[in-house]
């Protein structure tokens, strides 16, 4: 991984360090060509040079028209997850059959002694 | 004989039951059908004959042997590549998961084929359901059979285009924040999204997993009544399945049909559902369709639901957001595509030189915009901003509600537009103006062609509130008996 800030619960920061304050509009104007690189990192996206001039662009247009939320006077409003609201559903505990390995190997990439083989892990030679 | 491929489900579903035909030739005339059109229209990703015909086989088997046939037993249709079946390819439109043959299948293609419906195949889609043209599959565009040159709608495009085009009566689509109605509408079928969590997202590729439901295609409002009641109903399986009871769908498209009479019906007309970026030949049909409704009876009111105006902007923070983190499972170990791997390059290198190479430029646009969303500093501001937006949609339409019974407005600001003519990402998502508020509040709401704007077809929605699916099919139906079906155009076989 490049070097990603990452706050303490996990989320990662992207373009300006300082937190956007909530529930503010941020404006237009401010995905950069660095930045749209940076997002293509974290989504695992090797994007083309022309790539990210074009998403670049798209990227700013639309992220402009979404932050109209930010118009919307909604200090005290609940979030909305799902629209039926529902928690812990619970289901029995019953043992019931996998799939069979092979069926479910046969659709990998690459398969290794009825394991999927993946590329190194580490970055270096051990 | 008479052409089997013009029938209705319901009819064919009649006479197969009655023995008058045999399902294998219900199948069989479809099969042609497909074989006939379907290189100008490429609805279909994956024709099933084989499959298809076994089905088939299997339902006149079991009527010889005297076991009593379900209401659609032998009909055929035509299923959504999102949707997994066992042993079929399955794409969701997507590069990445060319060649992919699903080791099992997802709840609604159990109950299809435990209803003895017969799959044909699979159909095209913009990939993993981004979309509204059906432009952004990885093998190329469905073509309209209202006007080859123009889009089928989307995401559902495939489906829609096969039921247009007398290649199926019946279709699967999902529709997330349109992707059955908008198409519906601008193929001149009927479509229905469902109550979240009527019917099972099991075995549903997830692009937005608070919005995906799949839902019914059809000719007629009855036919859809119908595979609605199949596919819907609780899974232990999907862990937002809703456990009440299927709305009476059939019964109420019945006896909607047969009333002709919508007297005592609240119709609210929403405001915000109109006007600037409506195209004029859309909104006089869209006119003309509640003036219908006000002669069957319907007493029709204006509502108001001002936050309405904010869906566009909280549905692309909130898809994009869920679509980042339900795309993460592409990542080239255990199903679909893998590039780049030469022994030098890391896993992390062989994930995004794939996921780069097996994604197109919607969905790449779409996990960058939520995974910018989604960013510590920003996830106030956008998506749990979009949330809170999410409620107020759905007070406005529990507002509304109050005063009446279901709300109207057309399915789509535009009638079908020309393959290629819109490139730019914004103005395609506006072709969804209409369709988002009841993806983002889980209500229902069905498509119900409403005549024709410069010889192109436009759809009526309708609302209903949460488990109220019933209504949507009842009002629907009292419409289509006084409007009537909208009548295909030829294509050339």
């Amino acid at each position: 991984m490049p070097d990603v800030p990452a706050t303490s619960d996990g989320h990662v920061t992207v373009g300006s360090t300082d937190s956007a304050p909530a529930a503010a509009a941020p404006t237009a104007g401010r995905i950069s060509r660095a930045e749209v690189a940076h997002l293509a990192r974290l989504a695992r996206l090797a994007v083309t040079d022309e790539e990210l001039d074009v998403f670049a662009g798209q990227l700013d247009v639309i992220l402009g028209a979404v932050a109209r939320v930010g118009e919307v006077a909604a200090a005290d409003i609940p979030p909305t997850s799902h629209a039926v609201p529902m928690t812990n559903v619970f289901r029995p505990d019953e043992v019931q059959p996998s799939l069979p390995r092979d069926a479910v190997l046969a659709g990998a990439p690459d398969v290794e002694d009825h394991k999927f083989r993946v590329p190194r892990i580490l970055a270096e030679e051990v | 004989m008479t052409d089997l491929t013009r029938m209705s489900a319901a009819e064919i579903a009649a006479l197969v039951a009655g023995g008058e035909v045999a399902a294998v030739e219900v199948a069989q005339a479809h099969l042609d059908r497909i074989t006939a059109v379907d290189s100008e229209l490429h609805a279909f990703l994956h024709v099933d004959t084989s499959g298809a015909l076994e089905a088939a086989k299997a339902v006149d088997a079991a009527r010889a042997a005297g076991s009593v046939l379900g209401p659609l037993a032998g009909v055929p249709l035509a299923m959504k590549d999102v949707v997994v079946t066992k042993d079929v390819p399955t794409t969701a439109g997507s590069r990445i998961l060319d060649g992919w043959r699903p080791p099992y299948d997802a709840t609604i293609t159990e109950r299809i084929k435990n209803a003895g419906i017969v799959m044909l195949g699979k159909t095209n889609m913009d990939e993993f359901a981004m979309g509204s043209s059906t432009e952004n599959s990885a093998f190329g565009p469905t073509h309209n059979p209202w006007d080859l040159a123009r889009i089928p709608g989307g995401s559902s495009g495939g489906s829609s285009a096969a039921v247009a085009a007398h290649e199926a009566p019946l279709a699967i689509g999902t529709d997330t924040g349109g992707s059955i109605r908008q198409p519906a509408a601008v193929t001149g079928i009927v479509g229905h999204k469902p109550t979240y969590g009527a019917v099972s997202r099991f075995g549903l590729i997830a692009f937005s997993s608070s919005l995906d439901q799949a839902g019914p295609f059809g000719r007629t409002v009855l036919d859809t009544a119908l595979l609605h009641e199949v596919i819907a109903g609780h899974d232990p399986r999907d862990s937002t399945s809703i456990t009440a009871p299927v709305p009476p769908v059939v019964a109420a498209a019945r006896e909607g049909a047969a009333a002709a009479s919508l007297a005592g019906v609240r119709v609210g007309v929403v405001r915000e559902l109109g006007g600037e970026g409506y195209q004029a030949g859309v909104l006089t049909a869209f006119e003309a369709a509640v003036a219908t409704l006000r002669e069957l009876g319907a007493e029709v009111v204006e509502v108001s639901c001002p936050s309405f105006d904010y869906a566009l902007a909280a549905y692309y923070l909130i898809a994009p957001s869920e679509c980042s983190s339900n795309l993460a499972r592409f990542d080239a170990v255990r199903y679909g595509l893998r590039v780049g791997d030469d022994g030098a390059n890391s896993l992390e290198e062989v994930m995004s030189l794939t996921r780069e190479a097996g994604f197109g430029a919607e969905v790449k646009r779409r996990v960058m915009i939520g995974t910018y969303a989604l960013s510590s500093g920003y996830y106030d501001a956008y998506y749990g901003q979009a949330q809170k937006v999410r409620t107020l949609i759905a007070r406005d339409f529990a507002a509304a509600f109050e005063r009446a019974d279901v709300l109207v407005s057309p399915s789509t600001p535009v009638v079908a537009f020309g393959i290629g003519e819109v490139v730019d990402p914004l103005t395609m998502y506006r072709n969804d103006l209409c369709t988002l508020p009841a993806s983002l509040a889980g209500t229902p709401a069905i498509s119900v062609p409403c005549g024709l704007s410069e010889g192109l077809p436009v759809g009526l929605q309708i609302m209903a509130p949460a488990l109220a699916d019933d209504r949507c099919y009842r009002v629907a139906a009292a419409y289509e008996a006084a409007a009537g079906t909208l009548s295909i155009p030829e294509l050339s076989a």
